[in-house]
């Protein structure tokens, strides 16, 4: 039994809610390496999501992602609105008509989301960005697939290696955005759109577990 | 019709100041603000740029200028947004916000296609080096005489933007391959970037069928004071 367009909307409400939640932890990983308002940009994007769905009675799985997408492409302001945005949109095409949601439907949409991150950012994993966190929660939930586990658990897997990579973000040098300029000074600070990934990808699983 | 530019800046009042500048060389160019958000705050809006492309290109294309990074990814994802058509004749330039756009703008005002506005705005990467020179070999050797001109530049505070610009306008007109200087005088940039004080004694070659004419008239053009010395 997979999951439906049910998962899809709870998971998009439980991401406003953390988001919203951890705002301010957001912009404080920000601040010392970025421009200090990812918080911010990601709660107003999300804020404005929610009244959307609100009034989008009927819909697919696919058509709630492309919602998300639009508005955080319209609404978050700094680059995380065009990088998840993207990601939410190709997340979007590739479960484009399916009622139900398999593990290898939810493998496709965290892949696609990673792929069209990194074609909108061009980072490579190891520089210090949200990919690094969506990178190992592709591959976990790819082998998990693999291994025959339930939905739930594919996600499960998805969040915990998110979680891991974010915290592994912390040693590394920035090769993108504005942290770049910092050189060796982003040492010992998590990068924000990494942790952002991580409460997103674990609202995914809290979402199915409900 | 002609190419239409985008300014994208996080900053309203930065696009807003860009195009106000940029319209003072190029006074008859779409150009286009597209800077802050919707409701005036910091950041980059797709919605503000999408409206701007929507006007800047009425056929022609359109070329963006950018300031930081994530200005460059909205742009970029607007640009997804567009049909197939349009978005084969509009490009984001690499190029910095300012002196791009003001180069870009100047290309645009003399009838430059969406490539020849990308790379006026883009010889803002490397101000003040000299071009390749196009007068060399624009022609064959012996397909026509260069002819040279000398000029004093009358204007108290030299050749500054405005007109820098107007000469640009005006060199543009003709066919033939002119410098001043040794750089080329159909480049706002390079020109500007041979920073002439008044009193500069300026040497202009040209070289195609209209060369004695084009000479004629941008030694008036500089003798004149560009109307305000």
């Amino acid at each position: 039994m997979g999951l439906t367009s049910e998962w899809a909307r709870a998971w998009v409400a439980l991401s406003a809610k953390v988001i919203a939640e951890n705002r301010v932890e957001l912009t404080a990983l920000d601040r010392p390496i970025g421009d200090g308002d990812h918080g911010e940009n990601m709660n107003r994007g999300f804020t404005a999501v929610v009244p959307k769905l609100d009034s989008l009675a009927e819909g697919s799985a696919a058509d709630i992602l492309k919602l998300v997408a639009m508005t955080l492409i319209s609404t978050v302001g700094g680059a995380a609105g065009p990088l998840y945005g993207t990601g939410y949109l190709k997340a979007a095409g590739a479960v484009a008509g399916q009622d139900e949601l398999d593990g290898a439907s939810l493998v496709a949409i965290l892949a696609a989301a990673r792929d069209g991150i990194v074609l909108r950012g061009k980072a490579l994993v190891g520089e210090k960005t949200m990919i690094d966190a969506w990178t190992p929660a592709v591959d976990a939930a790819a082998e998990a697939h693999a291994a025959g586990k339930s939905e739930l658990e594919i996600l499960q897997a998805a969040a915990s290696a998110a979680e891991a990579g974010a915290v592994a973000t912390e040693p590394l040098i920035a090769r993108k955005g504005r942290a770049s300029y910092l050189g060796e000074r982003a040492i010992g600070h998590r990068d924000p759109g990494a942790q952002s990934t991580a409460l997103l990808l674990r609202a995914a699983a809290d979402a199915a577990a409900a | 019709m002609s190419v239409g530019l985008v300014v994208v800046s996080h900053s309203d009042k930065i696009a807003v100041g860009i195009v106000e500048l940029a319209r003072q060389m190029a006074p008859t160019t779409r150009v286009l603000p597209a800077g802050g958000l919707d409701d005036g705050a910091i950041g980059t809006s797709f919605e503000k740029i999408t409206e701007a492309i929507a006007l800047a290109d009425e056929g022609e294309g359109a070329v963006l200028l950018c300031d930081l990074g994530s200005a460059i990814l909205t742009a970029e994802t607007a640009l997804d947004f567009l049909d197939d058509v349009q978005r084969g004749r509009v490009v984001i330039a690499d190029a910095p916000i300012v002196e791009g756009t003001v180069a870009a703008a100047v290309a645009a005002e003399t009838g430059g296609d969406v490539a020849a506005v990308v790379t006026a705005a883009e010889s803002a990467n490397r101000p003040g080096r000299a071009a390749p020179e196009p007068a060399e070999s624009a022609e064959p050797a012996g397909s026509a005489e260069t002819l040279t001109a000398r000029a004093t530049l009358v204007n108290k505070d030299g050749l500054h933007a405005r007109p820098a610009a107007d000469f640009v306008r005006r060199a543009s007109e003709f066919g033939a391959a002119i410098t001043v200087n040794g750089v080329d005088a159909k480049s706002l940039l390079r020109i500007m970037s041979l920073g002439l004080g008044a009193g500069s004694e300026l040497t202009l070659t040209a070289e195609g069928p209209d060369a004695a004419t084009a000479l004629d008239a941008l030694v008036g053009l500089i003798e004149s004071g560009f109307g305000e010395a």
